[in-house]
């Protein structure tokens, strides 16, 4: 049995797929960082499938691509984090409907 | 790609990174959900070894299962007094109809397009990455270092308590 391009993309999508629905669905803000996590991953390993086996003289952009998302995905973990502490120390939960004073 | 071995690692990865994707969604206590998270970027780590993509592979497992796992735990264990549990919101059902949708459309796509592919081995290793890195994407990649430099600075200042600041003032 030979491996195609369709295995690996459908593996990255249905990660994709579940990535979205815990982003889109989880009550803690921890959670939905992680769902957040996933889909970044998901996408990564679409960038690696088609520089592994796309028609191009160029495949290590791909490549380039995946460690600059790689890098602000590390940017972005730890300022959203800190944003969690921030939260918590000042509104004492971190559960995405409770905090609503933004909305009336 | 072909062969016995390769075959097996891959239905063994795609097993263990879905099953695992899976655990954060169904899990209801948060470390346990960080647990199956780390779980998920092995596997997915696993895939860019299979795909040749091996300084990846490793950039993958010290940032992602190194850094940024630690980082979710250190959250967790400094909101102490928040809740635990990983529940949904009501908003469930409507997620799962959206992510559904979104899976179906897009392996539909995924099988109804004809893509140009090729069989052969790119040949890509670390030293042509971080060759085209120095030449061709030179600037991004600097641009790489301010973006962490300003990001570290941020998060610093977002943690910092309000008392510290007025302890330093006074001192």
């Amino acid at each position: 049995m030979t491996l195609t391009l369709e295995h690996f993309l459908t593996v990255s999508i249905l990660l994709f797929a579940m990535g979205l629905v815990i982003a889109l669905s989880k009550r803690n803000s921890i959670g939905i960082l992680m769902g957040v996590e996933l889909m970044l991953n998901a996408v990564n390993l679409v960038l690696i499938t088609f520089a592994r086996f796309g028609e191009s003289t160029m495949s290590i952009t791909g490549h380039a691509f995946v460690a600059f998302i790689i890098t602000v995905a590390a940017a972005e973990a730890a300022v959203a984090l800190a944003l969690v502490i921030s939260v918590y120390r000042t509104r004492g939960t971190i559960e995405v409907d409770r905090l609503k004073l933004l909305r009336f | 790609m072909s062969g016995f071995g390769i075959t097996v690692a891959f239905w063994i990865l795609a097993a263990l990174t879905l099953a695992s994707a899976g655990g954060v969604m169904a899990s209801r206590n948060l470390i346990h959900a960080v647990l199956f998270l780390i779980v998920a970027f092995l596997g997915v780590s696993g895939f860019f070894i299979l795909l040749s993509a091996d300084f990846l592979a490793m950039a993958q497992i010290i940032i992602y299962v190194g850094a940024i796992s630690v980082l979710i735990l250190f959250a967790i264990v400094l909101t102490p007094r928040a809740e635990r549990d990983n529940s949904e919101t009501s908003m469930v059902l409507p997620a799962l109809l959206l992510g559904t949708t979104l899976a179906a459309v897009l392996l539909f796509v995924l099988y109804d397009a004809n893509w140009n592919v090729t069989n052969v081995e790119p040949g890509l290793s670390a030293e042509v990455l971080g060759s085209a890195l120095l030449s061709v994407w030179v600037l991004p990649f600097e641009l790489a270092s301010v973006l962490l430099t300003a990001a570290l600075v941020g998060a610093l200042m977002i943690v910092r308590r309000q008392e510290d600041e007025e302890g330093d003032s006074a001192s």
